[in-house]
């Protein structure tokens, strides 16, 4: 690894950190424009979530005087910080991401983790009784996302040591993995229908990953009067705000990059940079189309649940169909070949 | 283990996004679970009946307009009759219908404006815009009838301001019958989905024994089975030509259970009674005057002459508004009280709140739709200080100023 290895990867953070921003920012116009169009509002210009962020940072930052001012200060870097490494493992349609091949799926988990960490040590730290209520909601939905997620990552894993067992570059866990080898083309008819469900359950968690109705129950405006958020201003509000923009394209990204890594420069026999300039784009409005179902749609169709409701939906309903996909997906190779020979 | 229990307190209040108005809930909470509730008014007085005690008769009216922004001809209409009553002035045919038409329209629009603010508490924002663009139709309805969406000025001492033209009686008819699906349409949303029923079922829960021990009244009496209503049980104006029954959820086939969900099915089913006076109210408005005296000054020299006392009572969309007042030979009121429905409706907040969650709190303080600038009749203050004044004490006041009465008489 020479010198020139090292300043092109230092400009590759700092060109995925640049694009992953405004990219981030200019979905959140687009999801609040679509919100608003969905409840038959007009909706604020896409350029809002900008104009909002140029506001809260020239705005003053308060520091409320029973809070722990390093921890409170602290708490919108972390989550920020840990936000944006998460656009470093995704890859970029058909760009291999900056740090591909140090991280996998399972460190993407707890990286989707941090900054919900970070949400919540900024709520203790605000020393506001809605602030600290928000807190404790933001550690049990935590709690209750985390075990879905993970049993949906190790279907998938699971599957791509089963299809390919002798591949000795084959790292299971990696994301290069499944843009290597699509996770629905090899399977049969019940590895479909795994894979599918897996896939239900990655779209309805991101709401809760992304603290939004129903289970936006940590921020809960009408009844914590936005709780963990609820003594932030200024600079602060304004990292969390990017880290949350930020957290929604990744979460988009990863379930793109897992389930949809098709491209479209093979589809119009193009290469080089137009390609990956192409490819990118495509990549975007993908996790748009992701972001949509998952994100809006859910949105603007439901109340917001209670925490008991929360972990109810969760930690069993969730949990209890991916588990049935992750069986799926196992049955799999030996069902659906009996399946086939039945029906030949 | 032995059980361990630390509470601790959670202000609601006094300005809080749940609240729409200044109100201050003191709870101690254990984990989610509220412990006890403390419940403190008086944050928005505004010292309405002391100004109307400096007006004559037909300003008041006016200022009764503005006690609240949602049933504010209610309140006119209620003092109307109170002073009325006192001078006994019959109202024309045609007037009492009218003045049912607007009360009826009203009760439409605040309803409608409930069902949305709940919606919103409970965190379904669609359901709230879908809510309040129904909710906008009557508001126009009311501004083609009064000119005016908010204080209609309508209402006056032995009858109403404005007449009904053929053309707007037709465009109220045809509005209502196409407000008729928009209501069934409410009402299928508000009771059949899913995530709103988890919100709203066996969450608040009144009782109908605390119900009449705590004087509830309106929807929030009504949906735990009190069959209360005072155009059922003293037909005022129109109403005594229409047969109005008190709405309970029996009337959806329903076992009354008094919470929340039961709430909401009784102000849906209310909107969907009040589409139907209307309706009954246009088809059937007798011709006449509009005023029992047209002459403004002609009525105030009567009311000059008046040694008397009168007691209004309307049902308003909340419930039961009773106004007072006394007329004592002179320009002005010698003194006025109004009553508002949220006033009663205070005391059953703690049974409805006590032992549910904090996520519980906007939805069920909100089931009883309060208004606190009905509500916040009287604050003390001295010193910049605002302070609560217990019973005994309220009894001592009493007793000395009945003593210093005597000592002038």
């Amino acid at each position: 690894m020479g010198l020139d290895f090292f300043l092109f990867s230092i400009l590759f953070v700092f060109l995925t950190m640049g694009l992953g921003l405004v990219v981030a920012l200019f979905i959140r116009g687009i999801d609040r424009k679509l919100t608003a169009h969905m409840q038959a509002r007009i909706g604020p210009p896409l350029r809002q979530p900008f104009l909002d962020i140029g506001k809260l940072f020239g705005k003053d930052t308060i520091i409320p005087e029973n809070s722990i001012p390093w921890l409170y200060n602290l708490a919108p870097i972390a989550c920020f910080a840990s936000a944006a490494t998460l656009l470093f493992y995704i890859p970029l349609g058909s760009l291999d991401s900056v740090l591909a091949g140090r991280g996998d799926l399972v460190l993407l988990t707890y990286l989707l983790l941090l900054p919900s960490l970070a949400l919540t040590l900024g709520g203790f730290a605000s020393g506001s009784p809605y602030a600290t209520v928000g807190a404790q909601r933001e550690m049990v939905t935590m709690v209750s996302y985390e075990f879905p997620i993970i049993i949906g990552v190790v279907a998938l894993a699971w599957q791509m040591t089963m299809l390919f067992p002798f591949d000795p570059n084959l790292y299971a866990f990696s994301l290069s993995a499944f843009s290597a080898h699509l996770v629905w083309a090899e399977v049969g008819l019940f590895g479909w229908v795994g894979l599918a469900l897996i896939l239900f359950v990655f779209l309805l968690v991101t709401t809760g990953e992304l603290a939004k109705v129903p289970f936006d129950v940590g921020e809960a405006e009408t009844e914590i009067a936005g709780g963990l958020l609820a003594e932030y201003s200024g600079r602060n509000l304004a990292l969390f705000y990017l880290g949350d923009c930020i957290k929604a394209v990744a979460m988009g990204g990863i379930i793109v990059a897992i389930f949809f890594p098709f491209n479209l420069s093979p589809l119009l026999s193009i290469s080089g940079l137009q390609a990956n300039a192409v490819d990118l784009l495509f990549f975007f409005v993908k996790i748009i189309i992701v972001l949509f179902f998952s994100l809006m749609l859910i949105r603007v169709g439901v109340a917001r649940l209670k925490i008991n409701q929360v972990v109810d939906v969760q930690w069993f309903t969730f949990s209890l169909i991916c588990i049935v996909g992750l069986l799926l997906v196992w049955v799999d190779p030996w069902l659906s070949p009996v399946l086939g020979i039945l029906g030949g | 283990m032995a059980e361990k229990s630390c509470t601790y307190s959670l202000p609601i209040g006094p300005i809080h996004p749940a609240l729409h108005e200044p109100f201050l809930f003191q709870f101690q909470i254990d984990g989610e679970r509220i412990k006890k509730v403390d419940l403190i008014g008086g944050k928005v007085h505004r010292g309405i009946e002391w100004m109307g005690m400096r007006r004559n008769p037909i300003q008041v009216i006016y200022v009764a307009e503005r006690i609240c922004g949602i049933c504010s001809c209610s309140h006119a209409f209620t003092y109307c009759r109170a002073v009325e009553d006192a001078a006994d002035i019959d109202v024309p045919e045609r007037a009492q219908y009218i003045r049912a038409i607007i009360a009826e329209l009203e009760r439409m629009h605040s309803h409608l404006l409930w069902a949305g603010v709940a919606a919103h508490e409970i965190g379904f924002d669609s359901l709230l815009y879908y809510t309040w663009r129904a909710r906008e139709g009557v508001m126009d309805l009311l501004e083609l009838i009064s000119g005016n969406r908010v204080n209609y000025g309508m209402l006056m001492i032995g009858g109403v301001r404005r007449d009904l033209s053929d053309e707007t009686l037709s465009k109220i008819k045809d509005a209502m019958d196409r407000f008729d699906p928009v209501a069934d349409k409410l009402i299928y949303l508000f009771l059949e989905d899913k995530t709103v029923k988890l919100r709203t079922q066996d969450v608040g829960i009144l009782s109908f024994n605390d119900a009449i021990k705590l004087c509830a009244l309106g929807p929030t009496a009504r949906a735990s089975g009190v069959r209360k209503d005072v155009r059922q049980d003293q037909p005022y104006c129109a109403y005594a030509d229409l047969e109005i029954r008190a709405i309970t959820p029996e009337n959806f086939d329903k076992e009354t259970v008094g919470d929340v969900y039961d709430k909401t099915l009784v102000r849906l089913l209310e909107v969907k009674q009040s589409i139907g006076i209307i309706k009954q109210c246009v088809d059937s408005l007798p011709s006449g005057d509009l005023l029992a005296e047209p002459k403004l000054v002609k009525i105030l020299a009567t009311l000059k002459k008046v040694n008397n006392e009168g007691l209004g009572r309307v049902e308003a969309p909340r419930g039961e508004l009773v106004h007072w007042v006394r007329l004592q030979e002179s320009t002005n009121l010698r003194a006025w009280k109004a009553r508002s429905p949220t006033y009663n409706n205070v005391l059953p907040w703690q049974p409805m709140l006590i032992g549910e969650q904090i996520a519980d709190i906007p939805i069920v303080a909100a089931s009883t739709d309060p208004c606190f600038s009905c509500l916040d009749r009287a604050v003390v203050t001295k010193n910049g200080k605002s302070e609560i004044i217990t019973g005994e004490e309220l009894h001592r006041l009493s007793l000395e100023k009945t003593r210093r009465l005597k000592k002038w008489g």
